[in-house]
């Protein structure tokens, strides 16, 4: 785990070299264009790229018409004005139409820091993935990032990638096998499996490591793809362990968490302990600590696998 | 131009969106029959579309923001021949292609689905975009409501069509004065909207939207237009065309009986 790279760098990054040969690529924005990076892409192919203004209800309506006009967009803004103000557009002009639409937001969760609570966005896995045919995908660094935005841009519909403001630790390898849908098992552990998303991946590694020491054998999976969700990795994880935390920069309440339990509920019954947002907003500081105060780091994680161990 | 033929047609029209409501039980004759004109002067004459060719490349493309008059472009769908006039009679049922808002995917030569007021246009402005990366010579029609145009979204879209210089784009505004709760003016004033539009770099023209001379001739001018959307200011009349329904409000969204279904379309001159 040496670098730390944002995921949002990852985007732009991703954009720039899949313009090169999709020629069918169009990117958008909503005046964020250098926050979200798209601006990378702005500047390699200025004809392909069209900044909506402060519209995000536009933003995503138009990015429809392109897109049932045959084109891939990828329309990015931040995520609470994304998936939130835009959200019943996404649904109606996007998901009930199944078009080629990838919304890709950035400066999700508690990790925008400073701006504080009307820039943090806790809701916005619940939304999307609450779409009929929306996929759903929160990569955990800088390298799936990549390797899931070329799949997600890749496939034809509608698509949400959650996307982080904060630079994070890179632990994936580039030959390491990222596949949308599909699960990746991290650590394989006994006693008890944490079932993490985005940046509480890494979290919930540094939180095995230590839970090691103690003699708990902790497995850690990164669950990217929050839709389709890879139900029969949470079906392993939980017979295998019988226990299990999941870690998520959510609201507990209808993202992960609730995902995981809606599987296990029904194929196989588990105690579930949950990391993430509690129902309350956030509030303006540094981004690590705000995850301590709101109870989002590998501290967090251990203390709710002791408290089910 | 022979204005009969197109009266006829539109007359045809309205009494299918009178027989398919009737059959539904529910739905939104109003603001149908007062488009009613506007979307055969589209069908039958300016746009560049194909019946046996839905999808050919090239074709213009009509998108009806205000997704309830879904019946009017279903009928004149049928009459120009994508399908039969009888398969719209199963408006609204359990089942039926023909949803109370059109679905893009359930029923041929619809672009869009819509019915969320607002998104039409805005889907319009991607369209129209498309278009012109590609160098396709498709026009984009949309037609809104005049209450449609409380909604924010629809001047988010203005404002980036004008930006995007949008002139293979055009908006029919269905201007009949009349929403849900009552008259625009009591409900939330709209008016002026064609300084509204002007103001947001759009080409305006203004006409009766129940004239064909004045609808083909706003459509000529528009494509003469470079350099800015058009936006039309259709002056109509809801449910035109049926004595008892125009310029009622509560004609919105409610169907006939059957005594009521037959006297329009008697009055329309069709067959009960």
């Amino acid at each position: 785990m040496a670098d730390k790279i944002a995921t949002r760098a990852a985007y732009g990054k991703t954009l720039v070299k899949l313009g090169e040969t999709n020629k069918d690529l169009i990117v958008m924005d909503a005046d964020l264009s250098k926050s979200t990076m798209t601006a990378e892409f702005a500047k390699a192919y200025p004809e392909r790229f069209f900044n909506m203004g402060i519209a995000e209800q536009n933003l995503y309506g138009t990015a429809a018409g392109l897109a049932l006009s045959g084109k891939t967009v990828c329309a990015s803004t931040f995520a609470m004005f994304a998936a939130g103000r835009a959200f019943e557009i996404i649904r109606n002009s996007i998901g009930y139409t199944g078009a080629n639409v990838k919304v890709c937001a950035t400066h999700a969760g508690i990790t925008v820091g400073e701006d504080g609570a009307s820039h943090q966005t806790f809701e916005d896995i619940a939304l999307m993935r609450t779409i009929p045919g929306m996929t759903v995908v929160n990569p955990s660094d800088a390298v799936s990032a990549e390797k899931l935005l070329e799949q997600v841009i890749g496939f034809k519909g509608p698509a949400y990638v959650r996307l982080g403001r904060a630079a994070v630790p890179v632990f994936y390898n580039e030959e390491d096998s990222v596949t949308l849908g599909k699960a990746n098992v991290l650590r394989e552990g006994r006693d008890v499996t944490v079932i993490a998303t985005g940046i509480m991946v890494s979290e919930a590694m540094m939180a095995a490591a230590q839970l090691a020491e103690e003699g708990i054998d902790v497995g850690v999976v990164d669950m990217h793809t929050i839709k389709p969700l890879d139900e029969e990795a949470i079906v392993k994880a939980a017979s295998t362990t019988g226990k299990i935390v999941t870690a998520e920069e959510h609201s507990v309440i209808g993202g992960l968490g609730s995902a995981v339990a809606e599987v296990t509920s029904r194929l196989c019954p588990v105690r579930i302990e949950m990391v993430g947002q509690h129902d309350t907003y956030g509030e303006s500081g540094k981004p690590e600590e705000l995850k301590e105060k709101y109870g989002m780091t590998a501290a967090d994680i251990v203390k709710a696998v002791r408290e089910i161990y | 131009m022979d204005k009969k033929y197109f009266e006829d047609i539109a007359a045809k029209i309205r009494v299918d969106v009178i027989r398919a409501i009737y059959h539904a039980g529910s739905g939104h004759p109003g603001g149908s029959l007062s488009a009613a004109d506007i979307v055969t002067a589209l069908y039958f004459k300016e746009m560049n579309i194909d019946p046996k060719n839905p999808d050919k490349p090239d074709r213009d493309k009509f998108i009806l923001s205000k997704g309830h008059a879904g019946p009017v472009q279903y009928a004149a769908l049928a009459e120009r021949g994508y399908y039969p006039v009888e398969d719209m009679m199963s408006l609204r049922k359990l089942g039926s292609p023909f949803q109370g808002h059109p679905n893009m995917h359930k029923v041929a030569g619809i672009e869009m689905s819509t019915g969320s007021l607002g998104q039409g246009i805005s889907v319009s402005v991607g369209m129209a975009l498309a278009n012109k990366i590609d160098g396709n010579p498709g026009r984009i029609y949309t037609l809104l409501g005049d209450g449609e145009i409380q909604e924010g979204l629809v001047w988010e879209a203005a404002m980036s069509a004008a930006h995007y210089k949008l002139d293979n784009l055009v908006a029919i505004l269905d201007y009949n004065g009349l929403q849900i709760d009552g008259p625009n003016e009591k409900v939330m004033t709209v008016a002026p909207v064609d300084e509204k539009f002007r103001a947001f770099g759009w080409n305006v023209i203004v006409i009766d939207g129940h004239d064909f001379e004045e609808i083909f001739k706003a459509f000529d001018e528009a494509r003469e237009c470079k350099g800015k959307p058009t936006a039309i200011i259709a002056k109509t009349h809801k449910g035109k065309g049926v004595s008892f329904m125009e310029d009622e409000a509560g004609w919105h969204g409610k169907a006939p009986d059957e005594a009521q279904a037959k006297q329009a379309v008697e009055e329309l001159g069709g067959e009960w």
